[in-house]
């Protein structure tokens, strides 16, 4: 079982160590002083080719402090969690603040939105797998993707990861968080080949749940699907035409939206979608939710990195733009309040209309399927958008032939408002949660 | 004398404080080894990194981070095991050496037979700290130094941030042999980015550079001045860019940065890890011929204070010059210990890891090419349609199938061999086997990077370096949005 010894004891630990170095920094002068505890245990397996190739076990732990005086804040972080080293971070945190600078917008969340009725998102959900189990299930899996067809000669291993952690957030405030969850993946990649075309491609599950799992053979059936159908791939001449993005790749483009948005890109005046709150900038079918306490969903939390309590929300209703990602920083930067966004998002949902994946390669009719892309390629200031990409060529509606060494570009604001539509093939795996997405038409460059 | 000091300086470092003898490391040896054990490695580390960001002209942040641990790693033949602690204690290198010899079935045990202390043959950078080689407000003048210089540089500069980081790094590589090899590495970087806004339309860019120093490196040769000038620089030119070019064309690359080419279409292909497990696209290749004649490409970790070096990977072995590809003809895989005994060859110093905490696997150092004979005005010159590409943001490879692309964050249109107009961010995409054989024209002008390169793979990061000269590329597909 990948599981925290005691973890209530060290949930108590954590609580009282977070006292003794919020109490350390306010010995030391500070006016206010924040900190994050965190504890982990995993254990990574990789087979290849039928045999174990890695076993690996994961123990971190970390603090990381932050300390103002007034306005002016600096941080420390340390891997030793010992009394000596902690009142050491304390006291270089506090070193650091001597020389950064005054600045108003500085400081924790106010008091009054840390999270009270801190509810159980029911997180915590260890494996009980040993390493031979968790053998057993990665070998599953690379042995069904390799058998799945005479082109797969070669694997580049499949892995099972399990992962507990416990974290503890406590600022001078006097709110204190525990949060315990837990992590499980299985995944598989393979080499297909055939005269001289050679591919690889992979297929995962992640859950917090070992029940919320694919099976292992499922996971290397895919990879091997995946591998083969990419076989004998070429070029295309260049030209415009509609594209697909499957599931895991239009979460990307979610992705971007949320960094266009993000307090920092907001405030910096560094997004493609400035002052974008009330704008529309999708088409009004478009509905993406922030839901930060669905129970057992990875991307779940209470409270944010500040403390701060989470709610659900509409980000983007009807079309329009209903609220940026943010933190206090950010937030007092502005002049609004905090999105509890202090760390990152939480699940966003984005609500699809109502077509499966079929119904989505007729709706492309004839263009692009996108399946991978390569490169950053994205300037978040203009919304420049140019990547290396693979996929297939469809006509009407029907698969035709694999595409390799292309690009997809076009500008993201023309890309958002060109949603034709999204499917309810939606992809659970990450936080956030999308189907496939067709966008009328991107530049794709070929040979 | 040096020698003896980096490893009595790491022993004293990492061993002393948590009381670990050489007795002790006997009796870790004789958990850890076992009849089939190919190698076994502890990897100490001890790690404090020191950051300060300015934005808006005040310091905005600074921090501090101090790391130390060991990891334990046992390989026989292809089977690894490993595990880690952030204790250096005997007790926790026993557990953690349990859990590592799972990988093997033998029930035997082994023992190192005397432990020697290795002494490199040359240091590439000194022992000094590089957190303390400036004091906390000559590290705040500077980058106030470098917020008043980018906005001087021009009155359309709205947003400057720059960010100073030197980290201290103690490592302790003990393995089965009995031998025990220290190193000492510096590494600072100085990034700056700017933002500038005109008639309504904005845009960025950065610059920066660094190595194995002290942060006195960016006060020489008004080196901060230069970053914070390149990055307005850059900015202004993408104010004045239009649309790029679709499609596949000729393609010049500008030297130095550009070289990131290098590194993602060839160097990671050649990477020991894939080909011995057959997975590149440049497996089984060694004696082909995969760049045009003339083109010299090799990957050296010995280059005095550059980011990518390495007195002595993380393996202990010495970092080397390696040649990759001589004379258009592919010579050798980049390899670390493992890898190199399961393919009986030679590890050539490659075998790196981002901490402790992680597996060390081939990786590389320093990547580039080596000069030509073209003026690369003349290269420009010979250009009837085209682009001119000389600053990029980073790349992606695909090892298997060989595409890679690189995104330009600096590029012109050539047209009748001269420089027109710049063009907006695009990304290139190429197939690395054969990309180098599409090389025309290689410059006289050989330049390596400025030292900020970070490589990852496989979830690990770690700083590296890449040059070259001017090159022209006839075939590249530029993925720009205009058809024209």
């Amino acid at each position: 079982m990948i599981e925290l010894d005691n973890r209530n004891a060290l949930s108590a630990e954590f609580t009282e160590l977070a006292e003794f170095i919020l109490q350390t920094a306010q010995a030391k002068g500070a006016s206010s002083a924040e900190v994050g505890l965190d504890k982990g245990t995993g254990l990574s397996v990789e087979v290849r080719m039928g045999a174990v190739d890695k076993l690996q076990y994961h123990r971190d732990q970390g603090a990381s402090i932050t300390v103002y005086f007034g306005h002016k804040s600096g941080n420390a972080s340390s891997s030793d969690l010992s009394r000596r080293s902690l009142e050491d971070a304390v006291e270089a945190a506090c070193r650091i603040a001597r020389y950064t600078s005054e600045d108003e917008f500085n400081g924790l969340a106010a008091a009054e939105l840390m999270a009270q009725d801190i509810p159980d998102l029911d997180l915590y959900h260890p494996w009980d797998l040993n390493a031979e189990q968790a053998i057993e299930l990665a070998l599953q899996a690379e042995n069904t993707a390799r058998d799945y067809d005479a082109r797969i000669v070669n694997s580049d291993g499949a892995s099972v990861d399990s992962y507990a952690g416990l974290g503890v957030y406590a600022n001078s405030h006097g709110f204190s968080g525990v949060i315990s969850n837990t992590h499980h993946s299985l995944s598989c990649a393979v080499v297909g080949k055939e005269n001289d075309s050679m591919q690889r491609d992979y297929w995962y599950t992640l859950s917090c749940m070992p029940d919320g799992l694919e099976q292992a053979h499922h996971i290397g059936q895919r990879a091997a699907e995946r591998t083969v159908r990419r076989l004998h791939g070429r070029s295309m001449s260049t030209r415009e035409v509609p594209v697909l993005y499957v599931p895991e790749l239009a979460r990307g483009l979610v992705g971007h939206l949320v960094s266009a948005l993000s307090g920092s890109a907001q405030y910096r005046k560094a997004s493609f979608l400035l002052d974008a709150v009330g704008q529309p900038v999708f088409p009004d079918y478009v509905q993406l939710r922030e839901e930060p306490h669905l129970p057992r969903t990875l991307g779940s939390r209470a409270y944010d990195a500040e403390g701060v309590a989470t709610k659900a929300r509409d980000v983007i209703r009807d079309g329009q733009v209903q609220g940026y990602f943010l933190g206090s920083y950010s937030a007092r930067k502005l002049g609004l309040a905090t999105t509890a966004n202090a760390g990152g998002c939480s699940n966003l949902l984005l609500q699809d209309s109502g077509l499966d994946f079929d119904a989505m390669l007729q709706a492309l009719g004839t263009g692009v399927l996108v399946t991978e892309l390569i490169g950053s390629g994205i300037n978040m200031i203009t919304g420049d958008y140019s990547r290396g990409a693979a996929g297939f060529w469809v006509e009407n509606g029907e698969i035709q032939y694999p595409l390799e060494e292309i690009t997809v570009a076009g500008n993201l604001k023309d890309m958002f408002m060109g949603i034709r539509a999204i499917g309810n093939d939606i992809d659970q795996r990450g936080r956030v949660q999308t189907g496939s997405i067709l966008i009328d038409r991107m530049t794709v460059a070929g040979e | 004398m040096m020698q003896e000091s980096t490893l009595d300086y790491a022993r004293h470092a990492l061993l002393a404080p948590g009381g670990v003898t050489e007795s002790d490391l006997d009796k870790v040896f004789a958990q850890l080894l076992t009849r089939d054990t190919t190698l076994a490695d502890l990897y100490f580390q001890s790690a404090r990194y020191e950051s300060w960001g300015l934005e808006e002209g005040i310091i905005k942040n600074g921090s501090y981070r101090i790391e130390q641990g060991v990891g334990v790693r046992t390989v026989c033949g292809e089977q690894t095991g490993f595990a880690y602690s952030d204790e250096i204690t005997t007790s926790a290198l026993l557990e953690s050496a349990r859990a590592a010899r799972a990988i093997s079935r033998s029930g035997e045990t082994g023992a190192v037979q005397a432990w020697q202390a290795q002494a490199a043959s040359r240091y590439l950078y000194g022992m000094d700290d590089p957190l303390a080689s400036l004091s906390e407000q000559d590290k705040i003048d500077l980058l106030k130094r470098i917020d008043s210089q980018a906005r001087a540089a021009s009155p359309y500069v709205q947003q400057v941030m720059a960010n100073l980081v030197a980290v201290h790094e103690t490592i302790l590589i003990v393995d089965e042999q009995g031998r025990m090899t220290a190193d000492v590495r510096p590494l600072v970087r100085c990034n700056v980015s700017v933002i500038v806004e005109r008639n309504g339309q904005t845009e960025s860019a950065m610059s920066g550079g660094g190595g194995r120093l002290d942060l006195g490196y960016f006060l020489q040769d008004e080196r901060a001045d230069f970053y914070a000038q390149e990055a307005v620089r850059q900015a202004l030119v993408n104010l004045e860019a239009e649309a790029a070019p679709a499609g596949n064309m000729k393609v010049v690359l500008g030297s130095g940065w550009p070289g990131v080419l290098l590194h993602e279409a060839i160097g990671h292909g050649l990477e020991g890890d894939f080909n011995r497990k057959g997975t590149s696209a440049f497996s089984g290749r060694i004696g082909e011929q995969v760049a045009a004649k003339g083109i010299t490409v090799v990957d050296d970790g010995t280059l005095e204070q550059r980011r990518g070096s390495l007195t002595v990977d993380d393996e202990g072995t010495e970092t080397q010059c390696t040649t990759l590809i001589e004379d258009g003809v592919l010579k050798g895989y980049m390899m670390d210990r493992q890898n190199a005994a399961l393919t009986n060859t030679q590890s050539t110093g490659n075998g790196r890891r981002q901490s402790y905490a992680h597996l060390p696997m081939p990786r590389m150092t320093n990547t580039y090419m080596e000069a030509g004979n073209y003026d690369p005005e003349e290269i420009i010159a010979s250009v009837d349609k085209g682009v001119y590409a000389v600053n990029f943001s980073g790349g992606q490879v695909d090892i298997t199938s060989g595409k890679f692309v690189f995104s330009a964050s600096e590029a012109y249109m050539i047209e009748d061999g001269k420089l027109t107009h710049p063009i907006k961010n695009a990304t290139l995409i190429g197939n690395g086997p054969d990309v180098l054989t599409k090389v025309s024209m290689v410059g006289n002008d050989p330049e390596l990077d400025g030292g900020i390169g970070v490589c990852g793979k496989e979830g690990q990061s770690v700083p590296v370096g890449v040059g070259q000269p001017t090159l022209r590329v006839d075939g590249l597909t530029v993925g720009g949005t205009s058809a024209g």
